[in-house]
């Protein structure tokens, strides 16, 4: 909790994106997070995101359930549209939203304990549909709002400050993610903004479903020995498969990269996704790969990061549904009333 | 680069823009917070501490501080009119004079029993004035000569009322001589060896720089009685000799002398005065304040102008005839005055004030006192010490190095009076005594502090002038009415401590990146180490002010390091707000010379 407004001075040389906005402009109210807090991270790590693609801040819609995570939209993105849903049940009014008005840029943001406990059933639908939406769940292991009670992604084996082991299994919300249908998957560090700025930029570019789990630690009740989901730990055992290093429609490649080294996936619109490969032998466009690497990385203790799967031709739920160009929420009466005649044809053709 | 030493006490002193610009280094930030305390009169003390004179200086300070102040890189053009302006520091200063409690007398020191040294001040304006002061309190007996019949020099003489009343210079001259054992002497000296010859301990030269610069044009000598030199016309004005001017006055020059003889001309019956310079408008000697008020009074500023001829008829004077000139730079970037061959303008004129410069003259110091002078007649002074090639004898003020002002006066005397006490404790004169530093964590709770640090984005405030109609009618009539305690207040606001510094702590950061987020200059940057160049170039925000230290940290857990650009920072104590181990702490750095009485610590 802070007393006092962020100031509104900034620093001289702040530049103007191509909207006409600086990155400030993408701030939110002053968080009242706990210091320290992952999540505040991630929040500037959102921001960093939407001033480099040059957004419009009225055409993002962020959604969240409920939990610290879950507040974090106030924290940034303030000229947007939010929503705090009810606990877990962000993803279904995310899809409404997103079905209503197919124009806006959707950022969901969540917890692991919004969207792998009480969400999780939510969680599994909104990838299968393939809604175009950002997903991003930060990751802490906790329930941190509730004063720290394990959460599904607890690993197995780590403990809790008081110092109990979590006996249960734990989810991988990656895994999950992918077998349910999303078509960008990537999982990243709140402690590294080099990785995460570029996964974010490019999963909001992405036309399908796109998730992200992103580590966040919770100082306040995750951050110490024995935890799996603390600072320490996580830059201890952090494996980067690869790094997005841009993303431009076909803009020339000036860094010189070793053979092999860079990957280009080519997308939907013409634009060219190019990753900078860590692990030469990871291809994150083989699904059952891609999985099975995962659960390898899992098994060894390691925190497997980048880009892990990417469909790159992804059909999201309007096209599923052949819905119209138009959003719906643009259509009036005469759009969608045929009419006394094609009525009467109707109630015609069933006598 | 290697870790900041911040254990240096210039270290944090240089992050306060303002203190460190003072050349007496007034602790500013912590005397404007306690005006807005309404603690007018420990404001007052702090000051009287630094720069002996708060009252005068509060009125007529040359103020350094003010375009180095932090205020000037950090506001935010949009929200300020297009202008950044630095807190207005010297008006603040006024404030504590001005609502001081009336028992501060109460608080000045009183002279100790008599250490048996006996000190000699030639002349007695502020240097001298500043050495009374820091050797009467330690038991010196003081005797100050000057050939004016009341103490203050240039500051009583030159110094028009209606920009400083005369009843504060009394006030503050009287804290000085009120310690006890200074002695005035209204005396003319004419001899170095004779005062030597009465076996002072030591003798300190404050006579200033009081020769006005000649005009040396054809006619100047036919039209004598009509052209005057500034500052002897100035204060000629100032003892009642002069009363009044002619309705057409030329002033030539442009530096402060230039100003108080125009405006001091309106006030005489001047009606038509002109200022008139050979250089440009942006290059004039003289404040943009000084300017702005000369302005103010309808006094246009020539520019580009060379006195030529003085023309006159019959031993009466007619105007003067200029030559038009021109700025060239030449290739090592020097600026050269040259006619551009244009008709010379020709002003008429009644009087002419001359004031085009200011000489030093030691007619008094024989070649043979065993004080050096170098080929320019000046002495040789050592720049720390102040000691001239004779051991008892030491210079300050205008009379060291040429005209400065009274602040530069007021801190060469701290120093001189530092290396007089030294010569006669039987120290080294060398030597300098370390600066007090006191540091303070600022913490009240987790997110309370003891200052405040919301950052005010309102504009500087105006001091509110007496009306120009009632200005120009009476030359007693003091010009600026000085703030009231409630402008004060809002005033001070704009303030960014800059003396409450950030402070880190490198092992117990856990690089959460929680002060990188949150701060609205992006000042931090945790990052490979690097030279300092080019570490400058790759931070979240570049470092682009040199002048400006950047604070590097000793390497973190995973071998980056913590690097803060000082120079924009806004003191706002976000950083530490957020930071959940207290790696960042906001500590309140009070540092304050050392005057002669603690000379024992040296640096
Ligand atoms: C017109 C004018 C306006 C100014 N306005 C400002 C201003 O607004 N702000 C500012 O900061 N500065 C101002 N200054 C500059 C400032 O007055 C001087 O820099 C300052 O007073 C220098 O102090 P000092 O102690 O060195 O000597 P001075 O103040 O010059 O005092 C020297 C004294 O020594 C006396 N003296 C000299 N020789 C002898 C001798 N042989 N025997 C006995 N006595 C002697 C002189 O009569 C004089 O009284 C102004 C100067 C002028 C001329
Ligand atoms: C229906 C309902 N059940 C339970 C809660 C209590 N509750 C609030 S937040 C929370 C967990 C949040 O965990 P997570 O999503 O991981 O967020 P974090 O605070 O860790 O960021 C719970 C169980 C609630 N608010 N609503
Ligand atoms: S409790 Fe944990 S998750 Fe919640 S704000 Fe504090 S540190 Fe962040
Ligand atoms: S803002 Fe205040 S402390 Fe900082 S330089 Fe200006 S006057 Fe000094
Ligand atoms: S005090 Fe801290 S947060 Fe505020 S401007 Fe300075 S470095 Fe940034
Ligand atoms: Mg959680």
């Amino acid at each position: 909790m802070t007393y006092i407004a962020k100031p509104k001075l900034h620093h001289p040389t702040l530049l103007k994106n191509k909207a006409g906005y600086t990155r400030r402009d993408y701030d939110g109210a002053i968080s009242t997070l706990c210091a320290g807090c992952g999540h505040d991270s991630i929040s500037a790590t959102i921001v960093q995101a939407c001033f480099e693609l040059d957004i419009l801040p009225h055409q993002v819609a962020k959604l969240s359930g409920i939990g610290c995570s879950s507040k974090a939209p106030t924290y940034f993105l303030g000229g947007s549209h939010g929503f705090n849903t009810v606990h877990g049940r962000m993803p279904s009014v995310m899809t409404g939203a997103n079905l209503a008005n197919r124009d806006l840029i959707y950022l969901g943001v969540s917890g692991d304990g919004d969207s792998a406990s009480i969400g999780f059933g939510q969680f599994a639908h909104v990838m299968r549909r393939g809604v175009n939406m950002t997903y991003i769940v930060m990751n802490n292991g906790v329930y941190g709002l509730t004063k720290g009670q394990f959460s599904a992604t607890a690993d197995r084996g780590s403990v809790s400050k008081k110092g109990v082991a979590n006996s249960d299994s734990s989810i991988d919300m990656v895994s999950v993610a992918i077998l349910m249908g999303a078509t960008f998957v990537g999982r990243s560090f709140s402690g590294d903004k080099q990785q995460l700025v570029p996964l974010i930029k490019a999963a909001i570019q992405h036309r399908g479903a796109a998730f992200l789990d992103v580590i966040s630690p919770c100082v306040a009740f995750n951050n110490h020995p024995g935890s799996t989901k603390s600072y320490d730990y996580v830059r201890e055992h952090n494996e980067a498969v690869n790094r997005v290093d841009f993303i431009e429609s076909k803009a020339e490649i000036t860094t010189e990269y070793a053979p092999g080294a860079l990957q280009e996936v080519a997308q939907h619109d013409g634009s060219i996704l190019r990753l900078r490969k860590l692990d030469e032998s990871y291809d994150p466009s083989n699904k059952g790969e891609a999985l099975a690497r995962v659960q390898q990385a899992e098994a060894a203790g390691e925190v497997l990061t980048g880009l892990l799967y990417v469909e790159p031709m992804p059909k999201d739920l309007h096209a599923n549904l052949n819905t119209v160009d138009a959003p719906l929420n643009t259509l009036n009466a005469p759009d969608l009333c045929p009419g006394q005649a094609a009525l009467d044809k109707l109630n015609a053709s069933l006598r | 680069m290697k870790p900041t030493d911040i254990g240096n006490p210039d270290y944090f002193h240089k992050v306060v823009d303002c203190q460190w610009a003072c050349p007496a280094h007034t602790p500013v930030p912590e005397y404007i917070r306690l005006i807005a305390h309404g603690r007018f009169s420990d404001a007052y003390m702090i000051n009287w501490k630094s720069n002996v004179f708060p009252g005068i200086l509060g009125r007529t300070c040359d103020r350094p501080c003010e375009p180095a102040c932090r205020r000037t890189r950090v506001e935010d053009e949009t929200m300020v009119k297009g202008k950044r302006e630095p807190v207005a520091i010297c008006r603040l200063k006024r404030v504590a004079a001005d609502y001081k409690d009336d028992d501060i007398l109460g608080r000045m020191p009183k002279a100790p029993a008599k250490n048996g040294k006996h000190i000699a001040c030639v002349g007695g304006g502020p240097a001298s004035l500043t050495v009374a002061r820091d050797l009467a309190v330690l038991g010196y007996e003081i005797t100050i000569y000057d050939q004016d019949p009341k103490l203050g020099g240039f500051i009583r003489t030159q110094i028009p009322h209606f920009r400083l009343p005369e009843s504060v210079i009394d006030e503050e001259v009287g804290y000085i001589t009120g310690i006890g054992n200074v002695n005035f002497v209204h005396k003319r000296i004419d001899s170095l060896k004779a005062v030597l010859a009465e076996n002072y301990d030591a003798v300190f030269v404050g006579s200033g720089a009081p020769r006005g610069r000649e005009l040396d044009v054809p006619g100047r000598k036919e039209a004598a009685a009509n052209i005057h030199i500034g500052i002897d016309w100035l204060s000629s004005v100032s003892f009642g000799h002069i009363s009044k001017v002619g309705k057409r006055v030329i002033v030539l020059g442009g530096g402060n002398t230039a100003m108080d003889c125009c405006r001091t001309a309106r006030r005489l019956g001047g009606e038509d005065v002109k200022v008139i310079v050979r250089s440009g408008f942006e290059e004039m000697k003289a404040s943009p304040w000084e300017k702005e008020d000369a302005m103010h009074e309808d006094i246009p500023i020539i520019n580009f102008l060379v006195p030529k001829e003085v023309k006159h008829e019959n031993g009466k004077i007619k105007g003067v005839l200029f030559e038009k000139v021109k700025a060239e730079y030449d290739a090592k970037g020097r600026r050269n005055l040259v006619p551009t061959g244009e008709p010379d303008p020709f002003y008429e004129c009644d009087d002419v004030l001359v004031a085009i410069g200011q000489e030093n003259a030691f007619p008094w110091i024989e070649k043979d006192a065993g004080v050096e002078f170098d080929k320019w007649g000046m002495p040789v002074v050592d720049e720390k010490t102040f000691g001239s090639t004779h051991p008892k004898v030491f210079f300050g003020g205008d009379a060291a190095f040429g005209p400065k002002n009274i602040i530069w006066a007021a801190a060469h005397g701290h120093e001189a009076a530092i290396s007089i006490h030294a010569l006669c404790s039987g120290g080294a004169v060398g030597l300098r005594p370390a600066p007090g530093v006191n540091i303070v964590s600022q913490k009240m709770g987790i997110h309370e502090w003891s200052y405040d640090n919301d950052i005010s984005v309102v504009s500087r405030f105006k001091v509110p002038h007496r009306k120009k109609e009632e200005a120009l009618k009476d030359i007693m009539a003091e010009v600026e009415l000085g703030f009231d305690p409630d402008l004060a207040w809002k005033e001070a606001q704009r303030c960014l401590n800059c003396d409450v510094q950030t402070v880190f702590t490198d092992n117990l950061c856990i690089e959460c990146d929680a002060c990188v987020d949150i701060c609205p200059m992006d000042c931090i940057t945790f990052t490979a180490n690097g030279d300092e160049k080019e570490l400058r170039g790759r931070l979240n925000a570049p470092a682009l002010n040199a002048t400006q230290d950047l604070y590097v940290s000793g390497p973190l857990k995973t071998h980056r390091i913590m690097v803060k650009d000082e120079d924009v920072c806004l003191h706002c104590g976000l950083c530490a707000e957020r930071c959940p181990t207290g790696a960042w702490d906001m500590r309140k750095y009070y540092v304050e010379m050392t005057h002669a009485e603690h000379a024992c610590q040296t640096r």
